[in-house]
């Protein structure tokens, strides 16, 4: 990073090392900064000049992966997404996202997480099995029908607001923001039909009901999905359904080709090669 | 998949917070504080009301129960379970139209800096702490003059 | 979906106690300012105002709702609170048996405190 010096910050590093601590250990390290210097920067001139054994999770730089979630200052935050200028500290507390366990230093076992995203099933369940393999056309959505799945679609799978909520700080049962807000995500999709499946595996503790709108997990995250929201509209989803007060229309049609005949000065398209 | 890396939850800590949390996670822990000590005088005022029943004269009970509870102690209590009321019903009412969905908004296109439902939320939240002061305050305006 | 079913009730038993224990806390606390459900002078925990209470079936019946709604709510959420602290198996169920029937035994003897007092009270004559 070229430009002027600001001022010099002390990183001040949460350390754990498989094999030889028992227990995570902090370490102080000095580190000039410059205008524009992300805590991610920071990160990488500590490695570079005094820590080469620490190790942490990054790839994109800018703020689209997910992969660099840490507890920065006391917040989980992405490292890439976080000017050091804006902390206004001259401390810079870097540890690993809390509530997951640690595999070492910064890098935080995310499994739990995306084993139960995984059970959740985030992908489009209809029952055209055939067209599904075999697509002849679109799916049919309107933009008001998109608008009502879009926000939640947003997430990066970071692992923040999950860091962030009380209930997965004790209970590692239910399921979490990220895993429910994707859970929603596809139930919203009018393109989507398995509300029924989905409602079987949020049964009991995994489910929506754990949660108690502490609001977190819609502050912390980085791309504003507000999985909040999501959880809240999930739970007035599963209560109208158990009254009847709602009924859910099926997985939206496939978008036919158009018949009649093609003007003259229109080419036809080319064939499908797959 | 079961994780062999080292524990790293929270636990009740992550409860309680530590002065880094929002303002509706503080709500959260004293709904949850304000609940389970409402609970507690509940479940010893089913028997302490009883008296007002029990006994050859009861008239005679129920006088020697209310002299049990009516020291200042008891008293000030008593105060306490009205000001833990007036917060978790004013507080239950907020998290009971959050919770089936109403004043969350609705899905919007996320657009920097991130309107979320906690912000959406926050004058109803303000709104609450506010009606839940007033009525402890009348209660203890109440619990004065009456005493 | 039973968690759902509970869930659903515990918010509604809050709509009812709500109700009902809004007006007791009136009744109660509030009577130095508002003077309802207080017929005699005295304080509301005093023998007249207590058994002119005790006499009303109105009173008696809203007893027991209130009895009822409070202890559901209370100790499915005491559950809630406790299961989130991710107890073993066997925990969760001897806190479920466990808070089943303490439940059900202090709703049955706090019901029949309830409807016993008109006959008491106007056994007593106050």
């Amino acid at each position: 990073m070229a430009g002027t010096s600001l001022k010099t910050v002390t990183y001040h590093v949460r350390r754990f090392e498989p094999g030889k601590d028992a227990e995570p250990r902090w370490e102080d390290h000095r580190v000039e900064v410059t205008p524009g210097m992300t805590v991610l920067d920071g990160l990488w001139k500590v490695k570079e000049l005094f820590a080469p054994t620490l190790a942490w999770r990054s790839s994109c730089r800018m703020g689209i992966c997910g992969s660099c979630g840490m507890l920065i200052n006391g917040r989980p935050r992405l490292a890439c997404n976080t000017q050091i200028e804006e902390l206004k500290s001259d401390v810079v507390a870097v540890g690993p996202l809390p509530n997951f366990a640690i595999i070492k230093d910064l890098v935080p076992d995310l499994y739990s997480m995306f084993d139960t995203h995984r059970d959740l099933m985030p992908f489009l369940l209809r029952d055209d099995t055939k067209e599904q393999e075999a697509p002849t056309g679109e799916y049919w959505q309107t933009p008001h029908e998109l608008e009502h799945y879009l926000q939640f679609s947003y997430c990066i799978k970071c692992g923040c607001c999950m860091a962030g909520c009380p209930t997965v700080a004790t209970d590692p049962e239910y399921a979490g923001p990220m895993p429910l807000a994707q859970a929603h995500r596809y139930d919203s999709d009018s393109r989507d039909g398995g509300f029924a499946k989905r409602r079987e595996v949020l049964s009991g503790g995994r489910g929506p009901w754990r949660c108690h709108f502490a609001g977190e997990c819609s502050r912390v995250c980085p791309k504003g999905v507000d999985p909040a929201k999501a959880i809240q509209l999930m739970k007035q989803d599963l209560v109208f359904d158990m009254l009847r007060l709602r009924t859910r229309k099926p997985g939206s049609k496939v978008v036919e080709a158009p018949h009649g005949k093609r003007k003259d000065d229109i080419p036809a398209a080319p064939t499908r090669t797959a | 998949m079961e994780s062999r890396a080292h524990p790293n939850r929270l636990g009740i800590w992550g409860w309680i917070g530590g002065g880094r949390w929002g303002f509706e996670r503080y709500l959260y822990s004293l709904h949850r504080v304000t609940g389970l000590g409402l609970l507690l005088y509940f479940l010893l005022h089913i028997f302490v009301t009883a008296f007002r029943v029990l006994g050859r004269d009861p008239q005679q009970s129920w006088a020697q129960a209310m002299n049990l509870v009516g020291g200042p102690f008891f008293k000030f209590g008593e105060y306490l379970v009205f000001a833990a009321f007036a917060f978790h019903a004013v507080n239950g009412i907020r998290l009971g139209m959050l919770e089936l969905g109403f004043a969350v908004g609705r899905p919007i296109e996320p657009v920097y800096p991130y309107a979320t439902s906690v912000g959406r939320q926050r004058p109803l939240a303000l709104a609450v702490m506010l009606v839940a002061a007033v009525i402890a305050l009348w209660g203890g305006y109440s619990f004065i003059l009456g005493n | 979906m039973r968690d759902r079913t509970l869930w659903t009730w515990h918010l509604f038993a809050g709509l009812v106690i709500l109700v009902f224990l809004g007006l007791h806390m009136v009744i109660m606390h509030l009577d130095a300012t508002l003077h309802v459900g207080n017929p005699f002078p005295g304080g509301a925990v005093d023998w007249a105002n207590v058994a002119a209470r005790m006499k009303s079936m109105f009173f008696a019946i809203t007893y027991v709702v209130l009895l009822g709604a409070a202890l559901f709510h209370g100790l499915y959420g005491f559950r809630n609170v406790l299961f989130e602290l991710n107890p073993g198996g066997g925990l969760r169920r001897l806190v479920d048996a466990g808070f089943t029937l303490v439940g059900l035994a202090l709703f049955v003897f706090g019901a029949w405190v309830a409807l016993a007092a008109p006959g008491v009270a106007m056994r007593m004559g106050g």
